[in-house]
C-alpha cells in the first residue's frame, strides 16, 4: 500500500483521453452507426396495461412494400431457464425473453409485442400500424397494496413466493422474501426510551439516461454475426443475445459503442435480440433499431417504487437500540427488484445490536425493472433516515451526533453477515459536521437533512492487454464500456504504475473479440477492479522489459531496476528506456504485451454523507435546494474531477427522485408522463452548486487505496432533501416525490 | 409525394438535400449528411440534445422540419471547433470535467456558444436558465457552470 503521499500522477486532473471526440461531436453513440444496405426495425408495443393476445394479423403489414421481416416471441427457439448476468444481478432467461417480446400476454403498458424490418425508418412505422391485435382486457394490478391483497388478479399463475418455510400452495404476486436478523429484536424496542414508527412510499422511477436504447445487429451464417450497441457491459450482451438466440459465443461479436448514460438502465437487453433476428430473416442485412424517448420510459428502466414500514428505538442518551424494518419493492412484469439489496443497505451505517428486516419482491403491471444506481438502497435509505433524523429531534440531539454515536466503523457485524473492514462512515459525518455549509445557520421557511448511504461495492472479472508499441508507449485494451470518464483513470493508473506520463497510455475499449471477458460497468467496480487488471498488466510488461534488458547486459534480470520508464544496471552504469528496449524488441524475443486477467476480491464499501437545504414556499408548496453538500469516501480519488462529478450527479440524481420524479398512470394502468416535460428530471435551474467533498480512507485491498464511488452518492439525497422539508415545514412527509402538489397538501393537513 | 429539394448553409459548407415534408433537420443532419454530432434525445423539444443554430437563432432541431431549412444558415457541433483548435468553450468543458457520458455534451457547447453570443458576462443564475432546456443527468451541471462562467471569462479577456 503505497503511501497518499507517493503518487506521481494519481490524484492529478488530466485531461480526459476521449475528450476531443466528445467536445466536437465525433464521437459514436448507439444510435450513430449507418452500414451499407442498413434496414430499420421498429418495436409493436401494447397499448394495454394487462391483457390476453387473442390473435395477431400481420398480413397488411407483410404486404407494405419495403417490409422485409417480422418477428414474434415464436422465433425464440425453446428457452431455458437460467440466470444470466445482468449488472450487479442476474435474470432468468425466460422471463428476459417474454420482456422483449411478450409471449400470449401482455404485461404492462409499452410490452413489446413484435418486431418489423423494413428498408427505411417510416416504412417500419407504418408497417406497425397496421398489424392487427385482438386482446382479452385484464384488471391491471398497478399498487403493491392491491398485488399482495387476498384475492388480487396474479400477473403469472406460476409464479410461487420463494423465500418461505413451505413451498405456497397458491401462485401470488410475490416473487421472493428475504430476512435479515440480528440480536434480539423485541429487547432492542424494551430497552429504548423513544420508539418512532412509519410508513413511507417512494414511485416509480426510471435512470433517466439521455441517450434513448440503440443497436444496429448484422446477422452472418458463417458465425460474424455482430451487434453494436450503447450498454454497460457488452460481454453481457453476447451472453444474452447467444442465450436467447441458441448460438455460441464464439459466433457473435458485441461492440460496445460510446455510452451516453446508463446508470444501471443499460445493463440488460431490449432490442438487442430483435434486431438479429431481423437481420437473419432479412437474408442478413444490418437492421438498426432506436427507441424513442416514450419507449425508453415505457418500456426500460424503471426502478422499483417501494412501500417501506420502519421503526428505530433509542435510549435518552441518543444509543439506538433497536431497527426494524418491512420493505416491499415493486419488480414490475417480471420478478427481480433489489428488495433485498435495500434490505441489507437500509441500517448499514449504524452498529446496533438488535435488527430486523424483511423485503419483498412484487410483481405489477408496470416495465420490469432494471438495475438503477446502487439498486434498491436509496428507497430503503430514505425510509431508515428519516426516521432517525426523526429519533434525533425527538430527542433533541444534533442528526449528525446521533449518527456519529452509532456509527459502524470497522469490526461492526452487518445484518447480513460479515464483519465490515475499515471504512470511512466516521470520518464522512465527520467531515460534514465541519463543513462551512454546516456550520451556516437557516433563514425563514428553509430546513435542512442530513442522511447517510451505504453500498457495497463490487470487483469481479476484469481483463487488459497492455499492447506495448515500438516506440514505447502503451495501448491498454481494456473491456469496461466508459460511461464517466473512466479511460482517464485507466491512464492515470498505468502511468503510476510504470512511472511515466500518462499521455504514454491509450486506453481503448474493446470489443468482446479482442479482449477477454469482462463483466459490465456496474456495481462501481470498473476503476477498482478494472484499474487492478491495469496495475496487473503493467507489472507484466515491466517484469518483460527488464528481462531484455537483462538479456541485452548479459546479467541476472533481479540486477534490473525500473526507474520511471528506464531500465538500470544495478551492477553497472547502462540504462535503457522502454523506448529504446520496445524499439529492440525483435531482437530480444519479440514485442512486448502484458497481462492482467482478474477476478477482483476486496471491493471496499462507500459510505456517503449528504447535507442539504431546502427553502420551501408554503403558498404553493414548491421547494428549492439552496445549499447542498455530498461527502463521501473515495478510498483514493484517482482522478478528484471525475469522482466529484459522481458526487454531484448522484446527489442530482437523488434530489430530483425527492422533489420531481415519478410514474403517473391512470386507472387503466396507461403511463401518462412518458416524456422528459411531464417526467422532470433536474435542470441546470433548479440545482445550486453541488459542494463536494473527497473523504480518503484507504482500501487496504486495493493497491492504491481505490474504492469505487459511483453508486453511494444517490443514497443519501432521498432523505437528506425530503427531511429538509420536513424541518422547513415543520411536518413529517412519508410520501415522494416532494412535489409541490404533495407538499401542499401536507402543509394544508398540518394546519 | 415528391420529396422536397432544400438548399442550404451547413458549418460553412454549400449543402443540398432531398428530404420527405415529415422530416425534420434532425433526421436530415443525421440520417442524411451523417452529422452524427448533433444528438437526439426526445424528439419533443424537451432535452436539448439536438441544439443547432439556424440563422445564429438557437434551436432544437428535432422541431425543425428539414424544409425550412431552405435558404437557411446552419450551424451544429461540427462547426465550433475551428478546424484541430477547439473553441475555448470546449476547452473549458475538457479541463472542468463538465463531460461524464458527454451525451448531451454537443447540444451543450451550442448552447453555451449562443448564450455567450447573446450576454457575455451572464451571471451564474443566468447561465442556468438560458441552459434550463440542455438536460443533464451525469453531472449535476455544477461542473459545467464552472465550465461556462471560466469560458465567458476567458473569451471577454481575448476578446
Amino acid at each position: 500500500m503505497s503511501d497518499t503521499n507517493d503518487f506521481k500522477y494519481i490524484g492529478t486532473r488530466s485531461i480526459r483521453p476521449d475528450g476531443f471526440d466528445k467536445v466536437t461531436g465525433k464521437a459514436n453513440y448507439g444510435a450513430d452507426l449507418t452500414l451499407p444496405g442498413m434496414l430499420w426495425g421498429k418495436m409493436l408495443r401494447s397499448p394495454h396495461a394487462h391483457a390476453k393476445i387473442k390473435r395477431i394479423d400481420t398480413s397488411k403489414a407483410e404486404a407494405l412494400p419495403g417490409v422485409m421481416a417480422i418477428t414474434t416471441y415464436a422465433d425464440f427457439p425453446s428457452v431455458s431457464v437460467e440466470a444470466i448476468a445482468a449488472g450487479e444481478g442476474s435474470v432468468d432467461s425466460l422471463d428476459l425473453a417474454r420482456n422483449i417480446m411478450a409471449d400470449g400476454k401482455v404485461l404492462y403498458d409499452g410490452h413489446a409485442i413484435l418486431g418489423i424490418a423494413a428498408t427505411t425508418e417510416a416504412i417500419a412505422e407504418k408497417a406497425v400500424s397496421l398489424v392487427e391485435i385482438e386482446y382479452e382486457l385484464l384488471p391491471p394490478v398497478m399498487d403493491i397494496r392491491d398485488a399482495i391483497a387476498d384475492g388480487a388478479t396474479l400477473l403469472h399463475d406460476d409464479l410461487f413466493t420463494e423465500g418461505l418455510d413451505e413451498k405456497p400452495a397458491n401462485a401470488s404476486n410475490i416473487a421472493v422474501r428475504s430476512a435479515f436478523q440480528k440480536g434480539d429484536i423485541d429487547a432492542g424496542f424494551s430497552a429504548a426510551d423513544v420508539v418512532v414508527e412509519r410508513e413511507f412510499y417512494t414511485p416509480t422511477v426510471h435512470q433517466g439516461y439521455i441517450e434513448p436504447h440503440a443497436c444496429v445487429a448484422s446477422f452472418d451464417q458463417d458465425g460474424q454475426s455482430m451487434i453494436w450497441c450503447c450498454t454497460q457491459g457488452h460481454f453481457d450482451v453476447r451472453a444474452s443475445v447467444a442465450k436467447l438466440l441458441s448460438m455460441s459465443l464464439s459466433q457473435l461479436k458485441v461492440t460496445a459503442s460510446e455510452i451516453g448514460g446508463g446508470f444501471g438502465g443499460k445493463t440488460t437487453v431490449y432490442l438487442e435480440p430483435v434486431a438479429l433476428i431481423l437481420s437473419r430473416k432479412s437474408g442478413g442485412r444490418p437492421v438498426k433499431m432506436v427507441m424513442n424517448r416514450e419507449e425508453v420510459f415505457k418500456a426500460s428502466g424503471p426502478g422499483s417504487a417501494t412501500r417501506c414500514k420502519v421503526k428505530v428505538g433509542a435510549k435518552n442518551d441518543g444509543t439506538i437500540t433497536a431497527m426494524q424494518g418491512q420493505l416491499y419493492y415493486e419488480a414490475g412484469a417480471f420478478k427481480g427488484s433489489p428488495a433485498m439489496l435495500g434490505g441489507m443497505c437500509i441500517f448499514a451505517p449504524y452498529d446496533v445490536e438488535n435488527m430486523d428486516v424483511e423485503c419483498f419482491d412484487v410483481v405489477v403491471n408496470k416495465p420490469k425493472v432494471a438495475a438503477y444506481r446502487a439498486p434498491g438502497a436509496p428507497q430503503a435509505a430514505f425510509a431508515g433516515e428519516m426516521v432517525v433524523s426523526e429519533i434525533a429531534a425527538k430527542l433533541n440531539m444534533d442528526p449528525i451526533d446521533i449518527r456519529l454515536q452509532n456509527a459502524t466503523t470497522e469490526g461492526t457485524r452487518a445484518i447480513y453477515g460479515p464483519k465490515y473492514k475499515s471504512v470511512g462512515l466516521v470520518e464522512c459525518l465527520t467531515a460534514a459536521k465541519n463543513s462551512p455549509h454546516y456550520q451556516e445557520a437557516l433563514k425563514n421557511n428553509q430546513g435542512r437533512g442530513i442522511a447517510s448511504g451505504f453500498w457495497f461495492n463490487i470487483g469481479g472479472q476484469s481483463s487488459v492487454t497492455l499492447n506495448m508499441n515500438p516506440d514505447g508507449t502503451g495501448t491498454i485494451v481494456e473491456g469496461s464500456p466508459d460511461i464517466g470518464g473512466s479511460r482517464a483513470s485507466m491512464q492515470l493508473m498505468a502511468a503510476e504504475e510504470m512511472g511515466m506520463p500518462p499521455e504514454n497510455f491509450k486506453p481503448i475499449v474493446a470489443d468482446t473479440e479482442n479482449v477477454a471477458y469482462n463483466q459490465s460497468t456496474g456495481g462501481s467496480r470498473t476503476t477498482f477492479a478494472t484499474g487492478m487488471a491495469i496495475i496487473k498488466a503493467a507489472q507484466d510488461v515491466k517484469e518483460q522489459v527488464k528481462q531484455r534488458a537483462a538479456a541485452v547486459w548479459n546479467i541476472d534480470a533481479e540486477l534490473v531496476e525500473w526507474v520511471d520508464g528506464v531500465v538500470v544496471n544495478t551492477s553497472g552504469d547502462e540504462r535503457l528506456t522502454v523506448a529504446q528496449i520496445c524499439a529492440g524488441a525483435d531482437r530480444t524475443g519479440g514485442q512486448i504485451s502484458g497481462r492482467g486477467n482478474i477476478n477482483a476480491r476486496g471491493a471496499g464499501p462507500s459510505f456517503a454523507v449528504h447535507v442539504c437545504d431546502v427553502e420551501v414556499d408554503t403558498d404553493t408548496g414548491k421547494v428549492d435546494v439552496i445549499r447542498y453538500t455530498a461527502v463521501q469516501d473515495a478510498g483514493k480519488a484517482i482522478h478528484p474531477s471525475y469522482v466529484e462529478g459522481q458526487y454531484q450527479g448522484g446527489a442530482a440524481q437523488g434530489i430530483g427522485w425527492a422533489l420531481n420524479e415519478e410514474y403517473i398512470y391512470n386507472d387503466d394502468g396507461l403511463l401518462q408522463n412518458a416524456g422528459f416535460l411531464d417526467y422532470r428530471i433536474p435542470l441546470a435551474s433548479d440545482l445550486p452548486m453541488i459542494d463536494a467533498i473527497i473523504v480518503e480512507v484507504p482500501n487496504k485491498l486495493h493497491p492504491y487505496g481505490v474504492r469505487g464511488v459511483g453508486e453511494s452518492g444517490i443514497i443519501p439525497p432521498l432523505a437528506a432533501t425530503a427531511y429538509a422539508v420536513s424541518d422547513a415545514i415543520k411536518a413529517p412527509i412519508v410520501d415522494l416525490p416532494c412535489s409541490p402538489v404533495n407538499v401542499l397538501k401536507v402543509i394544508q393537513n398540518n394546519v | 409525394m415528391p420529396k422536397i429539394h432544400v438548399n442550404t448553409i451547413v458549418n460553412g459548407d454549400a449543402v443540398e438535400f432531398l428530404c420527405e415534408p415529415n422530416e425534420t433537420v434532425l433526421d436530415v443532419l443525421r440520417n442524411e449528411l451523417q452529422l452524427t454530432g448533433t444528438k437526439e434525445g426526445c424528439s419533443s423539444g424537451d432535452c436539448g440534445a439536438c441544439s443547432i443554430t439556424v440563422d445564429d437563432r438557437l434551436v432544437c432541431s428535432c422541431l425543425v422540419l428539414a424544409a425550412e431549412a431552405e435558404g437557411k444558415v446552419i450551424g451544429t457541433i461540427e462547426g465550433v471547433a475551428d478546424k484541430d483548435q477547439l473553441h475555448i468553450i470546449q476547452q473549458k468543458f475538457l479541463e472542468h470535467a463538465a463531460l461524464q457520458c458527454g451525451i448531451c455534451t454537443p447540444g451543450l457547447v451550442v448552447s453555451v456558444q449562443a448564450l455567450l453570443k447573446e450576454s457575455p458576462n451572464p451571471t451564474e443564475d443566468e447561465a442556468r436558465l438560458y441552459l434550463a432546456g440542455n438536460l443533464c443527468r451525469c453531472t449535476g451541471y455544477d461542473k459545467i457552470i464552472r465550465a461556462v462562467m471560466d469560458a465567458a471569462e476567458t473569451m471577454r479577456g481575448a476578446a
